[in-house]
């Protein structure tokens, strides 16, 4: 499909196991990601997708394992150090500031990268000045990729929904990630609307060397545009492989569509 | 502007370019929003690109005589092809950007076309899509490199590559070019623009630096355009009016083009440009004022109060008072001119600023008959829209309405060196300075349509009226005769029809039957917003075109239509009897209209045959379902069961007594 290759692992999720009281998230679940691979995990509402993204960006604080990142073994991440060490998301029920242009969205992409302090942004002088020109040049190049010119200068909350699903990943991709983690960034969204949206992470993979790690429930769009599936049921890990492995493993299965009893 | 041609001869584009270069090297030539920032490029730097461009593709091959393809949007880079082509003698080629790959292929065949500059990934995957049927084509170079890391092919190549490549050739041995432009001489074939086809195959008009020159001449001297016009170009580069205004005038005036940042933001980038001198066919004007429509009705109660007020004053003296800055009629009586004034500081100016008409002096429309209440709508404001008559063949040059002489149903005068004479069958027929050299290889259809006094038949109805303007009614081939012999101009009941704002087109039969029957297509956007007011729930086109209210509301426009018919005795009879709404909208995809959006009567008759049976035979239903390509290629089914009403009919007031 592209001449990305696909490196070394960079992230290594060793037994992570996550409760919530007497709930248990997450049982004992290890899987690896390597550099520049689209690595999805799936699986039925309530199976620890959403927890498992949250473990990896530093949000949730699991009981058990390690996560290994660029061979740095710890307990936990933290979540500005996840975004220091360059993971970006999205999420699952868009979190962009309504009120706010499209450009001013994305410019708060930007923010992990300001040097200047807050004093000289407040009175946009000096250096803070050059640089915001700086950082709006980066951002016009993520309008440029999305295609999103038209909208530059639409409220958010103006915008149909998945457009704004757009920005979001525009957000995202103004932090210049290295390793992107997407929440569903198709839930909802219309045929033509999911094509756009995986047509803009394929590029993303491949211009940028972007790893990604996305949630989704779309089967279809998740068998054509990944290289690798974790699938998880009830908090376990129940497959993981190449999209036509997964496909055919019983338990996935069983999983999905039930099985007699 | 004074002379400062030094005894240079002006009669080629690459001279006006260089000639520009020199004269007013520093002004702003061409501007382009990319990244958010207008980008300007002047004369000098614009020459200096062309060079290099036209230096890189002699170096490739490209040789005199030869076809060009350009295919994209409005890009500065594919106007300098265009004068890059000319420099060495070719002739560039420029196709419809949004036709699909099977459309391309009639056109890149029958040009023999080697060399093709197109904008971006998605033209040269059109291209490689139909290269297999295309022997001759052996370099397709893109000015868009985004996507196109992975092709490997050797006969793909990045513009910038090739301008590289030109710019040392260029520095090497300057006296190539010189020469080369030397050579070119007026009488050369300077583009080729392929008509829409309406009727048959495409055809290819050739038309040389000497036509197009008079043309452009003959507009600027018409509406006094100097160096200092702005224009924003984004309408298909294959269209003889963009053809016309942003390249042939650009050139011959020297004023500055501006190119927007893409196909979506043109109602942005026109407000940022503020053209002085704008073109835009009918349909333009019509969305901006359905857009305005649509924003007012959702406005507040006192906005809305004011803006109806001071459209009803604009409505009644307007038109006048922009008139009357011409020929200084002051019969428009002090209370309007006060209104007017206020209504102007309240309303007009903030109006025009929205839609980026702020700075027009000089606002053209042409390509189809465009609807009174719309024209005076934009006259009434202040924007002073014209209209002109032309086509392909003549490069869209033959008539224009002169400044306070406004007819809201003609065309307008004959250019100057133009002459206009009706044929006995009321044809139109022109001659002049600006007309077509030939077919591309069609001497035949080249025959037919020039007559002995090298005439060209133009192939439109009309008359020439008491004040020598003149008026269009339908193509000449369309006008036919019911059964009873009464003229059926089926494009001007059509018309009368489209310019409800709820009617999006329309198509009328009657040829040699007893009465008139019409397809109607609703207009989705001025619908659905007066569905949603009504609370009527609809769920897409088919289902919205299939509510009762929906098709009441359609009838009363097709009964407003008879009245006016019924008034006009030579077209009473004319009068819409029975009508549908289709079930889908019209689309040139599915070759029911042309890339101009003109519709293809035939084919839709043949296609909905079932349908017109029902209308005549009297039926009150109809069941169809039709295939259709959506824009991705794939194709569907749409059915429905269409509702087919009578209309009320006045009697024709003169005969029937």
């Amino acid at each position: 499909m592209s001449t990305r290759a696909i490196g070394d692992v960079i992230l290594d999720l060793q037994n992570i196991s996550l409760r919530f009281g007497g709930v248990k998230a997450l049982t004992d679940i290890s899987f690896d990601v390597r550099e520049h691979e689209i690595r999805a995990i799936i699986g039925p509402n309530g199976a620890g997708k959403s927890s498992m993204l949250n473990v990896i960006n530093g949000v949730y604080r699991p009981q058990e394992g390690n996560i290994v990142f660029r061979g740095e073994k710890r307990h936990n991440m933290e979540p500005h150090k996840a975004a220091e060490a360059g993971f970006a998301r999205t999420f699952q029920n868009i979190a962009l500031f309504k009120g706010m242009s499209v450009l001013d969205n994305l410019m708060t992409g930007r923010n992990l990268k300001m040097r200047s302090n807050f004093l000289l942004q407040a009175l946009w002088w000096g250096p803070a000045r050059r640089e915001e020109l700086e950082h709006r040049r980066k951002v016009e190049e993520v309008i440029d990729f999305l295609e999103i010119e038209h909208i530059r200068k639409t409220p958010v909350g103006r915008l149909p929904y998945g457009l704004q699903k757009r920005v979001e990943l525009g957000r995202a991709l103004a932090a210049e990630p290295s390793i992107l983690l997407l929440d569903e960034p198709m839930a909802g969204m219309n045929v033509e609307e999911k094509q756009d949206m995986c047509r803009f992470i394929l590029d993303v993979n491949d211009q940028f060397g972007t790893t990604i790690i996305l949630i989704e429930h779309d089967m279809g769009v998740v068998m054509d545009i990944s290289d690798r599936v974790v699938v998880l049921d009830y908090g376990r890990k129940i497959g993981d492989g190449a999209p036509d492995e997964v496909k055919n493993n019983p338990d996935v299965i069983a999983a999905y569509l039930g099985t007699q009893h | 502007m004074s002379d400062p041609t030094m005894g240079e001869r002006l009669d080629t584009f690459p001279r006006y370019l260089l000639h520009h270069a020199r004269v007013r090297g520093e002004r702003p030539a061409m501007r382009e929003k990319d990244m958010g920032i207008w980008q300007t490029w002047t004369w000098a730097e614009v020459a200096v690109e062309v060079r290099a461009l036209a230096a890189g593709l002699a170096e490739l091959g490209f040789r005199r005589g030869e076809n060009l393809a350009i295919i994209g949007d409005n890009r500065p880079r594919l106007y300098w092809t265009m004068c890059a082509v000319q420099m060495l003698g070719g002739v560039p080629v420029p196709l419809y950007q949004d036709a699909v790959a099977g459309e391309m292929l009639f056109v890149l065949q029958d040009a023999e076309i080697r060399f093709a500059i197109v904008e971006d990934q998605e033209q040269v995957d059109k291209l490689l899509e139909i290269r297999e049927q295309c022997p001759a084509l052996q370099h397709i170079l893109f000015d868009e490199p985004r996507g196109m890391r992975h092709y490997t092919q050797t006969f793909l190549q990045s513009m910038d590559e090739v301008m590289a490549m030109g710019r040392i050739h260029d520095s090497n041995s300057h006296d190539f070019l010189d020469a080369e432009i030397a050579r070119g001489s007026p009488g050369d074939v300077a583009v080729m623009l392929y008509t829409s086809g309406t009727t048959g195959k495409p055809k290819g008009v050739c038309q040389t630096h000497s036509s197009f020159i008079t043309a452009a001449k003959s507009g600027v001297e018409f509406d006094h355009l100097g160096a200092s016009e702005d224009i924003l170009s984004y309408l298909p580069m294959a269209w003889v009016g963009d053809h016309l205004f942003s390249y042939a005038q650009a050139l011959v005036a020297g004023f500055t083009i501006n190119c927007p940042e893409s196909g979506d933001t043109v109602m942005n980038d026109l407000r940022e440009i503020g053209p002085t001198y704008y073109f835009a066919p009918p349909r333009v004007f019509e969305n901006l004022l359905t857009q305005v429509m649509i924003r007012m009705e959702d406005a507040g109660q006192l906005k809305r109060g004011l803006f109806h007020y001071f459209m009803k004053v604009a409505k009644r003296c307007g038109a006048e008072i922009l008139d009357a800055g011409v020929k200084n009629a002051g019969n428009v009586p002090f209370s309007d001119r006060f209104n007017y004034a206020l209504g102007n500081l309240l309303i007009y100016a903030p109006l025009r600023n929205v839609l980026g008409m702020s700075r027009i002096r000089v606002a053209y429309t042409a390509g189809a008959a465009i609807g009174p209440d719309l024209f005076r709508f934009y006259r009434s404001i202040g924007v002073n829209l014209k209209q002109l008559y032309g086509s392909t063949e003549t490069c869209a040059a033959v008539c224009f309405q002169p400044d306070g002489e406004i007819k809201f149903d003609s065309v307008g005068k004959p250019a100057p060196g133009v002459e206009v004479k009706i044929a006995a069958n009321g044809e139109v027929l022109v001659r002049g300075g600006m007309m077509l050299k030939e077919y591309y290889k069609r001497p035949d259809a080249t025959a037919e349509s020039l007559d002995a006094e090298g005439y060209f038949l133009t192939g439109d109805a009309g008359f020439i009226d008491a004040d020598g303007h003149l008026k269009i009614i339908d193509r000449a081939k369309d006008v036919g005769k019911l059964a009873g012999g009464a003229v059926f101009a089926p494009n001007y009941v059509e018309n009368k029809l489209k310019f409800f704002q709820y009617i999006k087109e329309a198509v009328c039969f009657g040829h040699d039957r007893d009465m008139v029957c019409a397809f109607i297509n609703i207009d989705m956007g001025a619908v659905g917003n007066w569905a949603e007011r009504r609370n009527i729930a609809y769920s897409g086109y088919t289902d919205l075109a299939g509510k009762a209210e929906v098709l009441e509301l359609v009838q009363q426009c097709v009964e407003e239509v008879n009245a006016e018919l019924a008034r006009d005795a030579m077209l009473a009879e004319t009068q819409v009897h029975r009508f549908l709404v289709l079930h889908k909208e019209l689309d040139p995809d599915d070759d029911e209209l042309t890339r101009t959006r003109k519709v293809r009567r035939g084919f839709i008759a043949e296609k909905y045959a079932v349908l017109i049976e029902a209308l005549y035979g009297g039926k009150t239903s109809q069941f169809i379902e039709t295939q259709v390509k959506f824009e991705d290629g794939r194709s569907g089914k749409v059915a429905a069961d269409l509702v087919i009403r009578d209309v009320k009919t006045l009697p024709v007031v003169k005969k029937a007594a």
